[in-house]
């Protein structure tokens, strides 16, 4: 097998190389995205427009209050669990304001294990996932996300709902600009990525249905 | 010494300019052809008519026979030698002198003839309107009628402002738009004999929307897809009557 | 890619596609929808023409320099962990697939939507081997319920309306009550499926880009099957045409711009999944292994001109077949192509052959709709011309060469080319044919072979009373 492979991968690379010389490459002109900016206080409006058309749910607080907006979202939606990162300075916060189990209160959950060892808990039991972001982008709307062994990638996909922490201050203009200003291309993690609403399909009649396979719902607290 | 014709309409009205009539033209649409050749004379031009001419070569080039077409081609650009502009009423045809001719001569030993003749090539609308700036007087009864751009004409020449310029100048005449107008009439030249039942559906289409705008007249600079839609117009026995636009625009500013 | 096998015909499949009102109503009403919304994303004309140079150049940069991306490419993701085999065809990559799951005795497998995919025919090969996999986008799911092949590449149950669909999951689904509504439809393919991510011991998946740069497989979705297929199972594999490889990753978000707005009339889809690994050392999730298989199947042929390289361009958005008059009429069933539409038209008779797939290039009419909205510049019209050139006039021997190169030209068609080329050089003979027409005007009989198909729905057009070459003489207009 590997001598077969290492046969195709010759084969393949020859044929190439034997077909042309390396072209000269024609220019790429990135000036259609350096153009493309926004004033600062026009940032986080467009970005909450262009998620809301799409059905995410936003919720604005400041960095002392966020830790409550999510007790009372998680409160008056009737979610009983929600599953977090237990070791980010987020995560701690959240855990210190936890209400301490009342009645009718909901649980918080660290996923702090691999997947193994709770995955029917993480499929069935979960109501919500919370995450922090690395930011979010206003030309289309969208969160980055970086998942962590701190927030682990199912956090925003397999529980119903989402709750994602978003920083006023960390939104880019355009993914181009993130990706470049926060030097991706140095080192990038196993698995990153942009989140801009719940799941969605308009593969019947073109016609857009909510809830497919990720969360049915996103709900973003801004801090601001 | 050649002559192309800049976007801003700033070139200078040449003394005298090649037509040629394309093969369609020729035989389906002469009376258009010849008000084309009026239109132009009409505004101090002198137009030549080099009677050696037959077709551009395009049905041949479209079909993958590039030698054909190359023998076809090279025997039409050895008649228009002076530096004289080379009009043409069809985008269709145009595009294929001024697009493919470079492509179709790559290698051969005259390609740089068969460039410099391309160089010279613009389609009728967009000479009245891009280089003589023509101004029209309506002299006729007031009318409605829809526009029909090619493909070609829209896609290759980019001619899409200036007929509708054309017509705006006509105090009498209202033009309604076809919906869908960017679509395919599915003629395609051999398209329509080779896929016949898409084509068939693609008229159908067209000559419905050509009938939903009321107009008493469809109006085209291109004689394949006037041929095709007005085809299917007469089959259904619809009244809307089928024109090249030179022969419309001659005949309502003609001096009685 | 069998020559045993009769050689697919579009004509009879568009004619019984022409016949079926519902079809042509289903692609009619989501095609105008698509063009709506694409027309909306890029209605400022010159951040259309910016952008589009952009993906051009970067798709061309990738071209220029495709054998050493590759390497680049099979470097950085080896770095990261993620292991690299070449396929030289469909039947090698194939083996390579069926060899991984074999190895982590994986018997229960999802897939996120992959084209290339079924370039391979990969499920039936895997399904007589005994291993079915499961398709998780929901237009994908929808037609391997029905047993059938994708009608679209970016929508592939497009073909279908609400109740076709609720009829098929009504008898095929054994636990969900008929329901024609989409919401309902939908939440019953999430719960099938959600069950089938939990227990999948492997994930299949395409790859929209694959970063040189930094090793990163990216992959663009809405739904959360392509994040559910690639992050549960412990195996991911991930299967790519090697034209896909992009340089840096800074290339990325503008061909990840012009793939949403072209493909759905989208500014950005749900999720953007950048892969750079498999799960890391510390994290809690994320599969135990990353395969990345990359798949030539006559891309390095094509590759061999630098005017129909110009193929490997395209980063598979569908606006083509979005905006083209004959697919919007037969729908994409009808080419019997994995790849439909203006694209299929140039890629399939390259990787099958010209004389073969001829068809596909006759379907024709050269509008140009598709390479004008085409968000990488791909000349499709003039390669289709091109293409039929290399059937008509190539010559099968020698680098270079297109797949059965002259094996277009039929002893009929080029007798009457031939004596078009006489009577056209010949401007007496052209003259005298001239004459002959409009004097015999209305004698042209309809039933002539060519003729009848334009006279069985238009009227047999008729000559002028003369040439123009006639009246111009006439009228005095000068020869020279």
């Amino acid at each position: 097998m590997s001598d077969r492979v290492g046969t195709a991968r010759a084969t393949i690379l020859g044929r190439l190389r034997a077909a042309r010389p390396p072209a000269t490459s024609p220019p790429s002109d990135f000036d259609v995205l350096a153009r493309r900016v926004f004033p600062p206080g026009e940032r986080y409006p467009r970005l909450r427009r262009k998620m809301e058309t799409v059905h995410a749910e936003f919720v604005e607080t400041t960095e002392a209050e966020w830790p409550s907006a999510v007790i009372e979202f998680l409160r008056a939606e009737r979610l009983g669990t929600l599953l977090y990162g237990p070791s980010t300075p987020a995560g701690r916060r959240l855990a210190q304001v936890w209400p301490s189990g009342a009645e009718g209160d909901p649980r918080l959950v660290p996923y702090d294990r691999p997947v193994e060892t709770m995955k029917a808990d993480l499929f069935d039991r979960m109501d919500a996932g919370f995450t922090t972001t690395r930011g979010g982008i206003a030309d289309t709307g969208g969160l980055i996300l970086w998942p962590s062994p701190e927030e682990p990638r199912l956090l925003s996909l397999v529980p119903p709902v989402h709750i994602a922490l978003l920083r006023e201050a960390e939104i880019y203009d355009t993914f181009w600009q993130a990706v470049r200003v926060q030097k991706w291309a140095s080192a990038m993690p196993p698995n990153a990525l942009l989140i801009s609403g719940p799941s969605k399909t308009a593969d019947i009649e073109q016609t857009l249905s909510y809830g497919v396979h990720g969360p049915n719902r996103l709900l973003v607290i801004v801090v601001r | 010494m050649s002559v192309s014709i800049p976007d801003s309409g700033t070139a200078t009205k040449p003394e005298a300019v090649y037509y040629f009539g394309t093969c369609l033209v020729d035989l389906f649409y002469p009376e258009a052809g010849l008000s084309g050749i009026r239109l132009l004379e009409r505004e101090g031009v002198r137009v030549v008519f080099p009677q050696g001419q037959t077709c551009c070569g395009q049905p041949a080039y479209n079909s993958g026979f590039h030698q054909e077409a190359r023998t076809v081609a090279r025997a039409q650009i050895a008649l228009f030698p002076k530096p004289y502009p080379v009009v043409l009423p069809s985008g269709s045809c145009a595009g294929m002198m001024k697009h493919h001719y470079p492509a179709l001569f790559e290698g051969e030993p005259d390609v740089a003839v068969a460039r410099e003749f391309a160089s010279r090539v613009v389609e009728l609308t967009s000479f009245l309107t891009g280089v003589l700036r023509v101004k029209l007087t309506d002299r006729g009864e007031k009318t409605r009628v829809t526009w029909h751009s090619s493909c070609h004409a829209m896609r290759e020449m980019g001619i899409f402002a200036e007929p509708r310029e054309l017509l705006a100048q006509l105090d009498n005449v209202e033009l309604v738009s076809l919906a869908r107008e960017f679509e395919c009439c599915g003629f395609g030249g051999t398209f329509a004999v080779r896929e016949p039942e898409v084509s068939a559906a693609m008229v159908e289409d067209k000559s419905a929307d050509v009938q939903a705008t009321r107009a008493s007249t469809l109006l085209s600079a291109d004689g394949g897809c006037l041929l095709n839609i007005a085809g299917r117009l007469d089959a259904k026995g619809s009244l809307v009557s089928c024109r090249h636009v030179a022969d419309f625009l001659w005949e309502r500013t003609r001096e009685r | 890619m069998s020559a045993e096998t009769p050689a697919p015909e579009f004509r009879p499949a568009a004619s019984r596609a022409l016949r079926d009102p519902e079809l042509r109503a289903n692609f009619r009403r989501a095609m105008d929808g698509l063009i709506l919304k694409r027309g909306e994303q890029f209605a400022d004309p010159v951040e259309w023409n910016d952008l589009r140079n952009l993906g051009a150049a970067i798709r061309g940069r990738t071209l220029a320099k495709l054998p050493e991306l590759l390497e680049r490419l099979e470097a950085a993701c080896t770095r990261n962990g993620i292991r690299v085999h070449w396929a030289r065809d469909a039947e090698e990559g194939n083996a390579i697939v069926l060899g991984i799951l074999r190895e982590h005795g994986a018997t229960r497998v999802v897939k996120s939507k992959s084209m290339v995919s079924e370039e391979m025919h990969l499920n039936e090969y895997l399904e007589e081997q005994g291993i079915d996999p499961l398709e998780s986008d929901l237009g994908e799911y929808i037609i391997q319920l029905d047993h059938e092949t994708p009608s679209h590449i970016i929508a592939p149950a497009i073909h279908m309306n609400r109740r076709q669909i609720a009829r098929l999951f009504g008898k095929k689904i054994r636990e969900a009550r008929y329901t024609e509504d989409i919401d309902e439809l939908t939440a019953i393919a999430r719960r099938v499926l959600r069950k089938k991510f939990f227990e999948a011991d492997a994930g299949i998946s395409g790859v929209n880009f694959a970063v040189a740069e930094t090793g990163t497989l990216c992959l663009v979705e809405n739904e959360g099957n392509g994040r559910m297929s690639t992050h549960v199972p412990s195996v991911h594999i991930a299967l790519m045409g090697l034209e896909k490889v992009v340089e840096n990753l800074e290339d990325v978000p503008p061909l990840y711009s012009l793939l949403t707005r072209s493909a759905t009339g989208q500014p950005i889809t749900t999720y953007f999944n950048m892969i750079s690994g498999p799960r890391g050392a510390e994290e809690k999730d994320g599969p135990a292994e990353v395969h990345l298989v990359i798949l030539d199947n006559g891309r390095s042929r094509i590759f061999e001109d630098e005017a129909l390289a110009q193929t490997l361009k395209c980063i598979r958005c569908g606006a083509c077949m979005n905006h083209c008059p004959v697919y919007t009429r037969v729908g994409g069933h009808a080419y019997q192509s994995v790849y439909p539409g203006p694209i299929g038209k140039i890629l399939t008779p390259q990787m099958e052959g010209v004389g073969r797939r001829h068809d596909l290039l006759e379907a024709s009419s050269l509008c140009g709709a598709c390479g004008e909205v085409c968000p990488v510049g791909i000349r499709i019209p003039e390669l289709i011309v091109r293409l039929r050139r290399e059937a008509i006039e190539g010559r099968p021997d020698g680098p270079g060469s297109v797949a059965e190169a002259g094996r277009g030209r039929h002893a009929l068609e080029s007798a009457a080319w031939t004596i078009w080329e006489a009577a056209l050089t010949d401007s007496g003979l052209y003259r005298a044919l001239g004459f002959a027409a409009t004097r015999l005007r209305r004698l042209l009989p309809p039933w002539l072979p060519v003729l009848s198909r334009w006279t069985s729905v238009r009227s047999t057009p008729v000559p002028g009373r003369r040439t123009l070459h006639e009246l111009a003489r006439e009228a005095g207009v000068p020869d020279e």
